[in-house]
C-alpha cells in the first residue's frame, strides 16, 4: 500500500495546469518533461548544426562569420550532450525504470522533480550567452584551457555556472536512479534478473555520480583560473594547460559512455522482443557493460595523443581502449546471436535497434582506428574523428532513444505507433544520417580539420554531400516529432501487452500505464500461466 | 517496517523542488554576475550581482529548511517505513561518493602538478629544452616557493596550526561517536553535551582556519595568486573549510533537533547522515594534512 499526502485543491486552467508540471513528484509525468526537454533541446542543438552544415555547403566564408561558426559548434556540442541526450536518456530511466522492477514511483520523488526544473533554468542561461557582449562561448565543447580562460569570451562564466547546475541535476537524478533499482525492486527480484535496461542505467548512474563532480571540479579551476589569479592551467605559475586536458577528459570518457550504455540497454530489451527469444548471453551482456564502465576511467588519455604524453602513457592508453572493443565485441555478437535464428519482424523499433548494431558498430570500428597512437597521429582533429563520434551517437545514442520511444510509446499513450510513419521516418533517418556523416569519413582522411568555418576546395565534393543529408536528417526529425504527437493524440488501441513477445513487468500493467503502479509490489517472477516465449 | 507506515510513501506534490530549482538559478546567475562585475577590466555599468548572489543564497537557505522541515514532519508523524530508510541511507552514501570525486579532481591536480608539471617546466624528462629556453632558472621544488614567471611565496608548515587543526578534526569525529552512542540509549542530555562539543570543535577549527588565512596572506604572501602551490593550497583548502562549514551548520540543527526531542535510539537517520559526513570532512583533512601540509 502506497500513501499519499492529501489530495491539493482542486485547480482549473493554468494553475491546474502550471501546478501538475511544476509541482509533480510522478515518475511517469518527470519522465515526459524529461523527454519533451531533451526533444526541444534536440531541435535547438539541431538548428545550430543546421547552420554549421549550411555554412560547409561550399568553401569559403558564405552566411556565418568565422567567430559565430565557433559559437556554433560549441553550443551545438554543449547542448546535444547535455541537453539532449542526457535527459532523454534520464527520461527514459524515469519513464520506464519503477515500471519494470515493480517499484511505485522512484525512490526520492521530489528530488526527481528538483533534478528535472533545475535543468530548463541551466540551459537558459546557457542560450542566453548568445545575446552576452562578446557572444556565446566558442572554445569548444571540451573548453580546453586556455581558450576558456586567458581567451575565454565574458560569457565564459555564465558557462560555467551554467555546468554546475546540470552537474547537481546529473547526480541528483543518478543518485535517485542508483537507489531506485538497489532499494525498490519487487520483493524477489534478484540484481541478476533485472532487464537490462536497468542493468545498463545502474551502471550508467554510476558512472554520472562520479564523473560529473570532476566536471564540477574542471569548471571551478577554469573559473578560478579567469577570475582569481589561481594558475593550474598555466605554466607561468608552474601548472600546466595539459592538466587541464587530463581532467576533463577524466570526466569526458566516462561521458561519452553515460551516453551510450543505456542504448545498449534499450537495444538488448527490443532485439529479444522482435527475435521472439531470449536475450542470448543475460550475464555476459551485464559483465560486459560493467567492464566498459571500468575501463572508461583508465583510457581518457587516447582523446590527447597528439597533445604530448610520455611514451608510456601512450601506450597504456592505446592498450586499455583497444580492450574496450572486447566487451563490446561481446555485446555485438550476442546482439546477433539473440537474431540468429529468431523468428524476426521488423516493427518500427526493431528497425532502429538493427540500426543502431549496425551502425554503432561502425563507430565502434573507426574508434579502434583512432585508437591506435600512430594513426590517431594522422586522424587527429579531422573529420574523421567528426565521424566516428556522430557514428557513436547519433545511429547509437539518439537512434537508441528512438528505438525505446517506438517501442515504448504504445505504453505510455495507449495508442500504437502508424508504422506507415515509422518506417517512412526509419528509412528515411538511416539514409539521410548515413549521406550526412559517411562521407566525413573520406574528408577526414583525407586531411580535412574539423572545427573550421573554412576548407579546401578538394573537400568540396564530400561536404556538399553531407550538407544536403543534414538538411534531410533535420527534416526527418521533424516528421518524428508530428508522428509522436500523432501517436499521442490518437490511433489503434494498444494492449497491455503491446507487443507479442515482449517480456517484463511493464507489460503487466494497462495501456496507456495509469499515472500509479505498482502500489502493491507486484509478483516475481510474473506468473503468466501462457508462457511461451522464448521456448526454443 | 512499522504497522502504520506505508511501504513506500509518495509525496503528492511538492512546492520546495520547484522553489530550490529557481533559488540555484539566482544565486547561480548572481555569481557568475558578481564576479563578473567586480574583476572585469572594464568598469561595470551596474553592480546588481552581488545582491541577487546574496539573495539566491537566502532563498536557498529558506528552500532547505522548507523542504527539510516539511520531511522532518513526516518522519515524525511516521511516514517513513524501512524501505524508506534504506533509500535515504544509500543516497547519503552516493552523495558521499560523489563529493570524495570533487575533491579527486584538485587532489588530482595537486598530484599532476607535484609529480609532472613542476619538474617538467624544470627540464625533467624530455624537457630539457623547454626549460632551457623558456624558464631557464626555474628549479622543481615542493612546495613551490618560486614560480617559473618569478613569483615568490613563503611555504605553511605543518606542525603549527594544521596540526593543532587535526587534532581538533579528529577528537570531533570521535564526540560525534560518543554522541551517537549516547543517543541509542536515549540519554539525550549526554548527546547533546557531546554533540555540543562536536560544534564547538568545528567551529574552533573554522575560526583557526582563517587565522591561518590571515597568516598566509599577511606574513608569508601566500594568495590564490601564488603560482600552483598557492592555488592547490587554496582550492583544496578552502573547498575543504566550505564542507567544514556546512557539516558544523548540519550539526547544529542536529543538536537543535535532539533537544526537540525529535530522535528515537531507532529513528536518527539525519543525525547518522551527519555524522557520516562529518567523518567524510574528517578523512579528507587527513588526507589534505597529509599531501599539502606534510610530505
Amino acid at each position: 500500500m502506497v500513501a499519499h499526502a492529501e489530495h491539493i485543491p482542486h485547480r482549473s486552467g493554468l494553475a491546474a495546469f502550471l501546478s501538475r508540471w511544476l509541482l509533480t513528484t510522478n515518475h511517469k509525468e518527470i519522465g515526459s518533461l524529461y523527454l519533451w526537454f531533451a526533444f526541444s533541446m534536440f531541435f535547438v542543438g539541431g538548428a545550430l548544426a543546421m547552420g554549421i552544415r549550411l555554412e560547409l555547403f561550399m568553401p569559403g566564408i558564405q552566411l556565418i562569420e568565422p567567430a559565430f561558426y565557433n559559437q556554433l559548434v560549441t553550443m551545438h556540442g554543449l547542448i546535444m550532450v547535455f541537453g539532449a541526450v542526457m535527459p532523454a536518456f534520464v527520461g527514459l530511466a524515469n519513464w520506464q525504470i519503477p515500471l519494470m522492477i515493480g517499484a511505485p514511483d522512484m525512490a526520492l520523488p521530489r528530488l526527481n522533480n528538483f533534478s528535472f526544473w533545475i535543468l530548463p533554468f541551466a540551459f537558459g542561461m546557457l542560450l542566453s550567452s548568445f545575446f552576452m557582449e562578446g557572444g556565446a562561448p566558442n572554445f569548444g565543447w571540451t573548453f580546453y584551457a586556455p581558450l576558456s580562460t586567458t581567451y575565454g569570451p565574458d560569457s565564459t562564466d555564465f558557462f560555467i555556472f551554467g555546468v554546475h547546475l546540470m552537474g547537481i541535476s546529473s547526480v541528483l537524478g543518478a543518485i535517485n536512479i542508483m537507489v531506485t533499482i538497489f532499494n525498490l525492486r519487487t520483493p524477489g527480484m534478484k540484481l541478476m534478473e533485472m532487464p537490462l535496461f536497468v542493468w545498463t542505467w545502474l551502471i550508467t548512474a554510476f558512472l554520472l555520480i562520479t564523473a560529473i563532480p570532476v566536471l564540477a571540479g574542471a569548471v571551478t579551476m577554469v573559473l578560478t583560473d579567469r577570475h582569481f589569479g589561481t594558475s593550474f592551467f598555466s605554466a607561468d605559475g608552474g601548472g600546466d594547460p595539459v592538466m587541464f586536458q587530463h581532467i576533463f577528459w577524466f570526466f569526458g570518457h566516462p561521458e561519452v559512455y553515460i551516453m551510450i550504455l543505456p542504448g545498449f540497454g534499450i537495444a538488448s530489451q527490443i532485439i529479444p522482443t522482435f527475435a521472439r527469444k531470449k536475450l542470448f548471453g543475460y550475464n555476459s551482456m551485464v559483465y560486459a557493460t560493467a567492464s566498459i564502465a571500468i575501463l572508461s576511467y583508465v583510457v581518457w588519455g587516447h582523446h590527447m595523443f597528439t597533445t604530448g604524453m610520455p611514451l608510456a602513457g601512450e601506450l597504456f592508453f592505446m592498450f586499455c581502449t583497444m580492450l574496450i572493443a572486447v566487451p563490446t565485441g561481446v555485446k555485438v555478437f550476442n546482439w546477433v546471436a539473440t537474431m540468429w535464428r529468431g523468428s524476426m519482424t521488423f516493427e518500427t523499433p526493431m528497425l532502429f535497434a538493427i540500426a543502431f548494431v549496425i551502425l554503432f558498430t561502425i563507430g565502434g570500428f573507426s574508434g579502434l582506428m583512432l585508437a591506435m597512437v600512430p594513426a590517431d597521429f594522422q586522424y587527429h582533429d579531422t573529420y574523421f574523428v567528426v565521424a566516428h563520434f556522430h557514428y557513436v551517437l547519433y545511429p547509437g545514442a539518439i537512434f537508441g532513444t528512438m528505438a525505446a520511444v517506438y517501442y515504448w510509446l504504445p505504453k505510455w499513450s495507449g495508442h500504437m505507433v502508424d508504422e506507415w510513419w515509422g518506417k517512412l521516418h526509419f528509412w528515411t533517418a538511416i539514409v539521410f544520417v548515413n549521406l550526412t556523416f559517411f562521407p566525413m569519413h573520406f574528408s577526414g582522411l583525407a586531411g580535412m580539420p574539423r572545427r573550421i568555418v573554412d576548407y579546401s576546395h578538394q573537400f568540396q565534393d564530400f561536404n556538399l554531400v553531407s550538407s544536403f543529408g543534414a538538411m534531410g536528417l533535420g527534416l526527418t526529425q521533424v516528421l518524428f516529432l508530428f508522428i509522436v504527437i500523432k501517436t499521442i493524440r490518437g490511433g489503434e488501441p494498444a494492449t497491455d501487452k503491446v507487443w507479442e513477445s515482449a517480456e517484463g513487468l511493464e507489460w503487466t500493467v494497462p495501456s496507456p500505464a495509469p499515472l500509479h503502479t505498482f502500489e502493491t509490489p507486484p509478483p516475481w517472477p510474473i506468473n503468466e500461466t501462457e508462457t511461451h516465449e522464448g521456448a526454443a | 517496517m512499522s504497522d502504520q507506515a506505508p511501504r513506500y510513501y509518495v509525496p503528492h506534490t511538492s512546492y520546495w523542488p520547484i522553489v530550490g530549482a529557481v533559488s540555484l538559478f539566482v544565486a547561480a546567475f548572481g555569481a557568475a554576475t558578481f564576479i563578473h562585475e567586480s574583476t572585469d577590466f572594464i568598469a561595470a555599468e551596474s553592480q546588481y550581482g552581488e545582491w541577487v548572489f546574496y539573495i539566491g543564497l537566502i532563498m536557498i537557505a529558506c528552500m532547505m529548511f522548507g523542504w527539510f522541515k516539511n520531511v522532518v514532519s513526516e518522519s515524525v508523524r511516521g511516514m517513513m517505513s524501512g524501505l524508506m530508510d534504506v533509500s535515504y541511507r544509500q543516497s547519503m552514501a552516493w552523495f558521499i561518493v560523489s563529493e570524495v570525486f570533487f575533491f579527486g579532481a584538485f587532489f588530482g591536480a595537486l598530484f599532476y602538478a607535484r609529480l609532472w608539471s613542476v619538474p617538467w617546466l624544470a627540464g625533467a624528462g624530455n624537457n630539457l629544452w623547454t626549460h632551457t629556453i623558456l624558464h631557464p632558472n626555474f628549479a622543481d621544488t615542493w612546495p613551490l616557493f618560486l614560480t617559473p614567471d618569478g613569483t615568490q611565496t613563503q611555504t605553511m608548515g605543518p606542525w603549527g596550526l594544521p596540526f593543532i587543526n587535526t587534532l581538533i578534526l579528529v577528537t570531533s569525529s570521535v564526540t560525534v561517536t560518543f554522541s551517537h552512542w549516547a543517543l541509542k540509549k536515549r540519554d539525550r542530555i549526554v548527546a547533546g553535551a557531546w554533540l555540543a562539543l562536536t560544534v564547538g570543535l568545528g567551529i574552533v577549527f573554522l575560526i583557526l582556519q582563517v587565522a591561518e588565512y590571515i597568516h598566509a596572506f599577511d606574513d608569508l604572501g601566500l594568495t590564490l595568486g601564488s603560482g600552483i602551490y598557492g592555488s592547490t593550497f587554496f582550492m583544496l583548502t578552502g573547498f575543504h573549510g566550505a564542507h567544514v562549514t556546512m557539516g558544523t551548520i548540519m550539526l547544529a540543527v542536529m543538536l537543535f533537533r535532539i533537544f526537540s526531542g525529535h530522535f528515537t535510539p531507532e529513528n536518527h537517520f539525519a543525525f547518522e547522515a551527519t555524522s557520516w559526513y562529518w567523518h567524510f570532512v574528517d578523512v579528507v583533512w587527513l588526507f589534505l594534512f597529509t599531501f599539502v601540509y606534510w610530505f
